[in-house]
């Protein structure tokens, strides 16, 4: 970063020009993660007392549960990666953010359509097909308000000083391919007005849930660790050999994967998904080797700051990596297909995973783009410990129990009930956890808000010295007559 | 990866490889699908569904029922078996005299010491399970050859896995079940039982209505939340119950006075519950009903 041109924009004009657009994401996000949590919580309730909603169909536990579900990823996960993103290639570019309006206007449709597919699930309009939930036209918002992000990242990309791309290039250039091809198709198709006849409906899901929540979200969370990692442990990616078998057999063997086996389909398909899941856990060693590699002797302590919880992530992200494809392997899906394993263990690699990735780059991005310091700098560690200890306390029992439920399940002799009842305990003691990441989540919200509230009164405070000025001061000065309320501020939201 | 191109490139055809193959490849194999024959019958599967089965689907998935169940069974062995049921007059020691020379020609010699050691320790009672196991063509041979002796055999298709010991099915779930359903909704969660063969276990309308608007008067410790919203509560007319109204037990019916009567979606939503019966044999799923075999 140290090179110099007339290209070259400073580190403070690049935050500055990346502040409205990842204001507006990250604001969203924060809102949309709270809500979410509490929609789940909410949910879990269900299993504390069965007849809570019995008479409110809005949160009845399959509206609640699936909300909450879309919210996690569609909400918070989504806008604010995309928002890292383009904050990363800005500066990977060292060019200020290229077309900032576009993702000011995009961040807000993009949230327009969570809301509306959200109220549209609690009131009974989901399309049924899981982490699709969403109807069509908050599919046709979200896609739109993607491409538009997707565009203003990919010219930032372009304008970059330095031709040469960086591993994080790699990895959040393909995960923005990933997502525009994969929620196109999907939603083309599925909730097209002739959707394809039976089964394949379920194949298409499989292939975006795996593409979304495996690979996708690997594709993210790895490039945005690629990133900080290094630059928090002031030590270089070792050797870019491994981070490109990490890219290269991830982008290729694990977008295979997804089809369970036993599932009522040709038998090709599982059997192909088997073994691209077996093939699949090279990017995960090579992904574990980079991260040993960077973290071995760096001696950087972090008491929760921004690295703690790029650390926490990444090691979500090898451990739910070599669960999930081992648990896609014959013998062990046959125990724990059906059970809380799988829902336990795709909340863990949106919240354990991406979740808490996003937590350091949103905490390390924020004062730099605001030229300020957070407003509650001791809740940043507080987020840490409450999310961090939150989501282990979270999916942990529920993935324990799912092995004990499908342990229980394989065995006839024990009654269904006997099963239902023997889970259950393991589901009331994850909601502790869910009441640990709602504390967490509460914590980032209150960063973001007050800041925004701080900077939103900053402005309001020029603006107001703008109009006063030409009454105290002298009618001569030209510039300053002009400036009425509503453009001033937009002047400045530019700058 | 030195260019935006090249990992463009790899990017682009990987994904597009893994689109080809589990999305195009499986709309050319099963988005064509028709009805098929069910086995040993000229009837097809699956059935036509009625007005209200096709609208309690809809309100099957406005619930998110999908959430907690799955639809989907699973089978973990098959076995084709050959059972004898009447000897006749003949003695045991000559039929197995006569069973013994059969295993000279194929398919039998290649099983027959399992065929015999089967016979061991037999002491001429029926009925006595001759061979099983996954060869079909043994099966067949057996019983060809066995009827000119006039002695009573029965064949059959047996299905075995916990799904089905726990009867949630009576053979694995195939493709060909989904045809008309829109969405398909095969759950990936089993927090309430498979809904598979759920008409069949619990064939009676009114018996899903009460379990709709209260779980717990049916099944005790059950987990899933009251659909209460699904009914309507409201005053009996001159002190009388509707004929629709639910008979409740006391602890869950409502204050005298007034009645619980399912709406249209209860209604369409238990109606749909009954027709699911994936209970017929088919040339990927094949078994031999149980009820035929006795």
């Amino acid at each position: 970063m140290n090179q110099s041109g007339n290209n070259t924009a400073s580190a403070n004009e690049i935050d500055a020009s990346c502040r409205v657009p990842l204001l507006a994401l990250f604001g969203g996000a924060a809102l949309w993660l709270v809500l979410g949590l509490a929609l789940g919580f909410a949910a879990a309730m269900s299993f504390h007392a069965p007849d809570l909603f019995a008479a409110c169909s809005c949160l009845t536990y399959g509206h609640a549960q699936a909300a909450a579900n879309d919210l996690l990823l569609y909400g918070f996960t989504l806008p604010a990666a995309l928002g890292v993103v383009l904050w990363i290639f800005a500066r990977l570019s060292q060019a200020p953010l290229a077309l900032p309006i576009v993702p000011i206007v995009a961040a807000n449709l993009w949230h327009l359509g969570v809301l509306i597919g959200t109220v549209a699930i609690l009131m009974g309009d989901s399309t049924g097909h899981a982490w699709l939930e969403y109807p069509r036209e908050s599919a046709v918002l979200l896609f739109a308000a993607f491409l538009l992000i997707a565009v203003s990242a990919v010219a930032t990309m372009g304008f970059r000083s330095n031709r040469d791309l960086y591993p994080s290039h790699w990895f959040l250039f393909a995960a923005l391919l990933w997502f525009a091809w994969t929620y196109s198709t999907a939603n083309l198709f599925l909730l097209s007005a002739h959707p394809p006849r039976g089964v394949v409906q379920a194949i298409i899901g499989w292939w975006f849930a795996n593409n979304i929540l495996f690979v996708g979200l690997a594709l993210l969370g790895i490039g945005i660790a690629f990133y900080f990692l290094p630059k928090f442990s002031g030590r270089p990616l070792p050797g870019t050999d491994y981070v490109l078998l990490a890219f290269l057999t991830l982008v290729f063997f694990g977008a295979w994967c997804g089809v369970p086996q036993g599932a009522p389909v040709p038998a090709w398909l599982p059997a192909v998904s088997a073994f691209a899941a077996m093939l699949s856990l090279l990017p995960v060693l090579a992904v574990t080797i980079v991260v040993w590699n960077i973290g071995r002797g760096a001696g950087v302590k972090c008491f929760g700051g921004p690295l703690c919880f790029i650390k926490f992530g990444i090691l979500s992200f090898v451990a739910t990596g070599f669960l999930y494809l081992i648990s896609s392997c014959p013998s062990a899906s046959r125990v724990l297909d059906f059970t809380w394993f799988g829902f336990g263990l795709s909340q863990w690699q949106l919240l354990g995973f991406m979740g808490m990735i996003l937590f350091g780059a949103i905490y390390e991005i924020l004062p730099r783009i605001m030229h300020r310091d957070l407003p509650f700098p001791r809740l940043t560690q507080a987020s840490y410990f409450c999310f961090g200890i939150g989501v282990l306390v979270y999916v942990l029992p529920l993935m324990i129990g799912g092995v004990v439920q499908g342990i229980k399940l394989g065995d006839p002799s024990v009654p269904f009930a006997d099963v239902g009842a023997l889970v259950l305990l393991f589901i009331r003691a994850s909601s502790l956890g869910q009441i640990g990441l709602l504390l967490g989540a509460l914590c980032l919200l209150l960063n973001v808000l007050v800041l925004t509230a701080q900077w939103k009164l900053g402005l309001l405070k020029i603006v107001i010295a703008a109009v006063k000025a030409p009454l105290s001061a002298s009618a001569g000065a030209p510039g300053s007559t002009s400036a009425g309320s509503p453009l001033s501020t937009s002047g400045e939201v530019k700058s | 990866m030195k260019t935006g191109f090249s990992v463009f490139l790899a990017a682009f055809v990987a994904l597009g490889a893994s689109w080809f193959g589990l999305v195009y490849a499986p709309l050319q194999q099963l988005g064509r699908a028709q009805q098929t024959v069910i086995l040993h019958s000229t009837d097809v599967w699956p059935p036509q569904r009625t007005g209200d089965v096709t609208l309690g689907l809809q309100v099957y998935r406005a619930s998110g029922c999908v959430a907690c169940h799955t639809m989907q069974v699973r089978q973990t062995g098959m076995a084709n078996e050959i059972t004898l049921t009447d000897l006749k007059d003949h003695p045991a020691t000559d039929f197995k005299e006569f069973l013994k020379s059969l295993m000279i020609a194929p398919p039998l010699d290649a099983c027959s010491n399992g065929i015999l050691a089967n016979l061991d320790h037999w002491d001429g009672k029926v009925p006595v399970t001759l061979y099983s196991g996954d060869d079909g063509s043994v099966v067949a041979a057996l019983a060809d050859k066995l009827k000119p002796a006039g002695v009573k055999t029965v064949t059959g298709v047996l299905t075995s896995g916990p799904d089905l010991a726990r009867g949630w099915g009576l053979r694995q779930s195939v493709a060909a079940d989904y045809l008309y359903d829109q969405p398909v909704q095969l759950g990936n969660l089993r927090a309430g039982p498979d809904l598979s063969l759920i008409g069949i276990r619990a064939p009676d309308l009114n018996w899903h209505l009460q379990h709709l608007y209260a779980p717990r008067s049916l099944v005790k410790g059950s987990t899933m939340p009251a659909f209460r919203f699904l009914f309507e509560l409201r005053k009996q007319v001159d002190g009388k119950s509707s004929p629709d109204a639910l008979v409740l037990p006391p602890e869950f019916a409502p204050a005298a006075g007034l009645e619980v009567v399912p709406t249209a979606e209860a209604r369409h939503l238990a109606a749909y519950l009954v027709s699911l019966q994936a209970s017929a044999p088919l040339y990927e799923a094949p078994f031999t009903p149980v009820t035929a075999a006795k």
